[in-house]
Formats: structure tokens, C-alpha cells, sequence
């Protein structure tokens, strides 16, 4: 990890696409703006962290803006991580896709499983991604299951219908 | 004069019948098109014995080459970190134990150690041991039934049978020291459950006697069998800088030369007190990723003697009582004993506000937990970044351009545990 000083040296380069950074448990976080994600990772790799090691949607209910999208950065010579974070409201949770080659710098081509997993889970809408579906869920899956207002408790599966049919008939 | 009726060609009508019969009906029905160049779409899974588990592939084959690969997976999703979320620290264990359901350990100690960060509790140092005892007892164990089923992929039938009679032993270990010989939520927030009985030791140490010699066996049966080495040697390699881009890590990575091993980089659990060496392969392929987990045995058993050897003495869960339950014995005779262990049990430990992410070195690779925490006493978020899930990504990399027969020893060498894909 770099250390606090370490972290605001980063921040400083980043300049204003920073907009917090945070230090807790030996971990350094820069909040950022999410628009200059893509920028903000491609400096990042020009810094040595060139592995994106993960992918994690947070949701932050009830503190607005809900969502967020955490991505874990290790740099393997010096073994050192970095975590950039970036949060956007439920209304119009649209971050840039990291996957696939920009203009703004060479693509992450691990987060194509890993933003789908995000969308996935929270609907976060990740754009330019190549191939944006539900990755675990099925298909026609309703919902965002990993957001903390979703409704758990059980849901309808293929037989419940005939249960109660059954049910019905004995009755 | 023959009895069968013949005619001036001298042929019999069968023979006639025989030499009439095309074996490419594809082609005429085709009208002679160039059949090599049709791309057929095929499904494979997600019940296929080749799979490792219920792993769907949506192959397109040109002829027998692959010419692309879509993993369809989610198929054992039970929504894990989503119960996690309603459940209190300690309670998280024995269900994020289930994810990858041959590392559990590693599931549990990804899980713990992210705990710990936020909660800052000191690991006694003998659980810090035991811990990697039985870390590495197994990683033994689930490359056991790695090489077992890969084995049996590629029609080497016996050794799963040998493989299955090793991980037995490990898991008799298991059941000595946790009472479970799977998902055994041994480690706890803290350090670990109960101090291993008295007659571990000496099974431990038969055990780390027997094992090496077993794992030669496996190697001098293997590498003399010549369809399997034919099946492994120079297929489907992948180089280190494309694993990199793709997240790959652990035996994958290791296997295309590149020594990256959390145990060593950014030791955690006193892995730095021990003296082993990181297998490596050179370009890649198949045969490397198999050389290399095969390799791994010997230097985890290596590892265990040194623990096993060095084990210190003292308690084997941390002192705090707001995290860790008091010993059992105290609750007769301490009321605040008593205090602690009710707290515990119905509402469980508060853990300060905050993010961490715990990596940890599992069979596979990078195994990591992310936890978030609000303040209560369950967690805000849990998310396991699994080395499963992020390694399928490389497998139409791997296979792309190869035979279809290619693709399932890639598979077996991949080593994907659907469990911890789905999660």
C-alpha cells in the first residue's frame, strides 16, 4: 500500500478528477470523479499498477449517491495496492467501461466478467462494455438482488404456481 | 459354382450395396460445398462430466478446431454474499465457506482476515500456525482431487482412485480438529475454533510422511503416460503478460514463468517464518500448469513440517472477549463471561465503519474478500473476488485456434470450482 503521503502524492498528480482520498487500515482509496475513470486508471498504470486485481459494487443505501464501483489496483514489482473508488446515484447509475481499448488508454480486458457482474448485481450500466448481459442471474431475472432495498424473503420459482394449484385441488 | 447370385462384374449384390453407400452424406447434401469452413455452434454442459461442475460452453467449431468459446455460468448461484449481508460477523464464516467448495479453508481465512483488518484484533501467533497447517493440508487436498479428475479427463482412470485415498487422510485430519470434514468453520474471527487434540500431531506427521512419496508415485505414473503427456505437452499455452491483462493469477500465471505467490509477495499468517520455494513453469502450456500444481504438493508439505515443527505455544484465539467466545470452562464461574458469550451468541461483535480488502493465495489464485462495514454488527457488503470466476475469462484465450479434444484438457487445467464462480 502506499502510505497517507504516498496517497495525497497520487491525488496531487490526479489533480482535480480526485475528489477524496482515504487512508483506513493501511489501505488507500481515491474517490474519484466517475467520468475520468478510464483517465484516472491509464495514469494509474503509468504509475506501475497495471493489474486490476477486482471489481466491487457497493451499494450505500441510504447514503446518497447509493451506488458505488470500487476497482483494486496492484502493482506486482513493488507489491503495492491502490483502490479507486467512484459513486453514482440509482437514477442514472452509468459508469465508462474499463474493458475494452479507448482513446483515453489500453483496456482492462479482466473487467469484462467483473463489470458484468456489477451490472448484474446492482445495475450499474457500464458503457462501452462489449457485451453487457446478467452474468450469474438468469436472463429474464427482474432486479438488482445486491441493492439493500431489494425485497428478500422469497420470490416465485418455476413450481410454486403448482404448489398452490395442488393445494388448491386438495382442499 | 458359387451359391450366392452374381453378376458379369463378378460382384455380389451385398458388395454392390456396400461400395454405393457415400460416408460424407454431409458433402452431398451440401452439393459439394467446402464442408471445413462451416462453423457449427455446439453446447456443451452444464452437465458434462468434462465441465468440473455445471459449467455451460457455447463452443463454435470449425471442423475440430475451436473458434470461440462463451462460458454461460451463474447456474449454482445461491445468492451468498447476499445472505451474508443479514447475518452477524461470526455467522458469515460457515456460509462463505461453501463458495469454493474444495478450498473452504481459504474461503474462511479470506473472510476472517478482512474481519480482522477492520476489527484490528492481534491473531495469536499458535493460531497464526495452525492456520497454515491447515491452509495448506488444503490446498493439498483440493489439488488431490484436481489431479483426480483431470486424470480422469484425460483417461489416466486409476489415479482419481489414489488421489481420493490421500485427500481421505487429510480430510480424517479435518474432522480431528474441527469435528467436520468439510465447510468445518474452523478458523474464527480472531485465531481458531478449538486447539488441535492431542493425537493430531503424530496422524500429521505420518501423513506428511506418506504424502510425498505418493505424490512421486502420481508423477512417475503420469509422466510416463504418453497419451496423457501427449494430450498436455504444448497445448493451448497462454503468455504471462495476456494472463496478466485478463486478472489471471495463482498455478495459471506460476505455470507461464511468472513466480507471483501472495504467500511470498505479501506474506500474511506468518508465511514469511517458512522456507519453501515457488514452482514455476516456463511457456505455459498445459503440461506446465500441471507441473506445477504437482510441484505445489511437495512444497506445501514442506511448509507443515516447518509449522508443525516451530508451533508455539500459547492460546489459540485472541484474548479480546468482544470478538472471540470466552472458553467454555469460565462460564460456570464468570458472570461476565457469561455477559460476553450471550452478547455474542444473539447479537454478535460491532465492527467500526469502513472498507478493506483481505488477498489471500488460494489453489487457484488470488482469492480476496471485500468487506464493508456501517457500524452494526452485520456487514455492509461482503464481495469475494474469486480466482475461478476471473480465470475463465482466459479459457477462449487458451483454446481459440485449437482442437476440441484440446479444450477439455485446458478445462481439467484450468481447474474452475463452479461453486466459487457462482457463488
Amino acid at each position: 500500500m502506499p502510505d497517507a503521503t504516498g496517497l495525497e502524492l497520487l491525488a496531487h498528480e490526479l489533480g482535480d478528477t480526485v475528489l477524496e482520498t482515504v487512508y483506513f487500515r493501511e489501505r488507500a482509496t481515491l474517490v474519484i470523479d466517475p467520468p475520468t475513470i478510464r483517465g484516472t486508471l491509464a495514469h494509474l498504470r503509468g504509475r506501475g499498477y497495471t493489474f486490476l486485481a477486482s471489481v466491487h459494487g457497493v451499494d450505500h443505501y441510504p447514503e446518497e449517491p447509493r451506488l458505488s464501483v470500487v476497482y483494486e489496483l496492484l502493482d506486482m514489482n513493488r507489491v503495492d495496492r491502490v483502490t479507486v473508488k467512484l459513486r453514482v446515484p440509482t437514477d442514472a447509475p452509468v459508469v465508462q467501461s474499463v474493458t475494452a481499448d479507448t482513446p483515453e488508454g489500453a483496456g482492462w480486458p479482466t473487467a469484462n466478467h467483473q463489470e458484468r457482474e456489477v451490472y448484474d448485481m446492482f445495475g450499474v450500466v457500464f458503457e462501452g462494455h462489449p457485451d453487457l448481459r446478467r452474468i450469474l442471474l438468469p436472463e429474464d431475472y427482474e432486479g438488482h438482488p445486491q441493492r439493500r432495498d431489494f425485497p428478500i424473503g422469497g420470490e416465485p420459482v418455476i413450481f410454486t404456481l403448482d404448489e398452490a394449484n395442488w393445494l388448491e385441488s386438495r382442499a | 459354382m458359387s451359391t450366392t447370385p452374381t453378376e458379369s462384374s463378378g460382384l455380389s449384390a451385398y458388395r454392390r450395396r456396400e461400395q454405393s453407400i457415400t460416408l460424407s452424406p454431409l458433402d452431398e447434401q451440401l452439393g459439394g460445398a467446402e464442408t471445413t469452413d462451416e462453423l457449427l455452434t455446439l453446447n456443451f454442459g452444464p452437465h458434462h462430466p468434462a465441465t468440473h461442475g455445471v459449467l455451460r460452453l457455447l463452443v463454435t467449431l470449425q471442423g475440430e478446431i475451436v473458434r470461440d468459446v462463451k462460458p454461460v455460468i451463474g447456474y449454482v448461484h445461491t445468492g451468498i454474499e447476499k445472505t451474508a449481508e443479514d447475518k452477524a460477523y461470526w455467522k458469515v464464516i460457515p456460509i462463505v465457506e461453501r463458495m469454493d467448495y474444495l478450498a473452504y479453508y481459504f474461503n474462511a481465512m479470506a473472510y476472517v482476515g478482512a474481519v480482522e483488518k477492520l476489527v484490528e484484533v492481534e491473531v495469536p501467533k499458535r493460531a497464526q500456525y495452525l492456520r497454515v497447517i491447515h491452509l495448506e493440508l488444503n490446498r493439498i487436498a483440493s489439488h488431490l482431487i484436481w489431479l483426480g479428475t483431470s486424470a480422469l479427463d484425460l483417461g489416466a482412470s486409476s489415479i482419481f482412485l489414489y488421489c481420493l485415498r490421500e485427500r481421505e487422510l487429510i480430510l480424517d485430519l479435518f474432522e480431528m480438529s474441527s469435528g467436520a470434514r468439510m465447510h468445518t468453520r474452523y478458523f474464527q474471527v480472531g485465531g481458531v475454533i478449538e486447539d488441535i487434540p492431542s493425537g493430531f500431531e503424530p496422524k500429521l506427521r505420518e501423513f506428511l510422511k506418506i504424502m510425498p512419496k505418493r505424490a512421486d508415485e502420481y508423477g512417475a505414473i503420469l509422466n510416463s503416460n504418453e497419451i496423457l503427456l501427449q494430450r498436455l505437452r504444448g497445448t493451448c499455452p497462454l503468455d504471462a503478460d495476456t494472463l496478466l491483462s485478463l486478472g489471471v493469477s495463482g498455478p495459471l500465471l506460476r505455470a507461464a514463468g511468472n513466480p507471483w505467490d501472495l504467500r511470498k509477495a505479501d506474506p500474511y499468517s506468518s508465511y514469511d517464518d517458512f522456507q519453501f520455494k515457488i514452482p514455476v513453469g516456463t511457456i505455459g502450456d498445459n503440461y506446465d500448469r500441471f507441473a506445477v500444481r504437482l510441484a505445489e504438493i511437495y512444497e506445501s508439505v514442506k511448509i507443515i513440517e516447518q509449522a508443525l515443527d516451530g508451533l508455539p505455544e500459547g492460546p489459540h484465539i485472541t484474548e479480546d472477549r468482544k470478538v472471540a467466545l470466552p472458553p467454555r470452562h469460565e462460564l460456570a464461574t464468570s458472570m461476565e463471561a457469561l455477559i460476553h458469550h450471550f452478547k455474542l451468541v444473539t447479537e454478535g461483535f460491532r465492527v467500526p465503519p469502513g472498507e478493506v480488502y483481505n488477498p489471500i493465495e488460494s489453489p487457484r489464485g488470488e482469492l480476496a474478500c471485500y468487506v464493508r462495514s456501517d457500524g452494526s454488527s452485520k456487514p455492509a457488503r461482503v464481495h469475494m473476488r474469486d480466482p475461478s470466476f476471473v480465470n475463465l475469462q482466459a479459457l477462449s484465450h487458451m483454446v481459440e485456434g485449437s482442437y476440441i479434444a484440446d479444450m477439455i484438457a485446458t478445462i481439467a487445467m484450468l481447474d474452475p470450482i463452479l461453486g466459487g464462480i457462482d457463488r
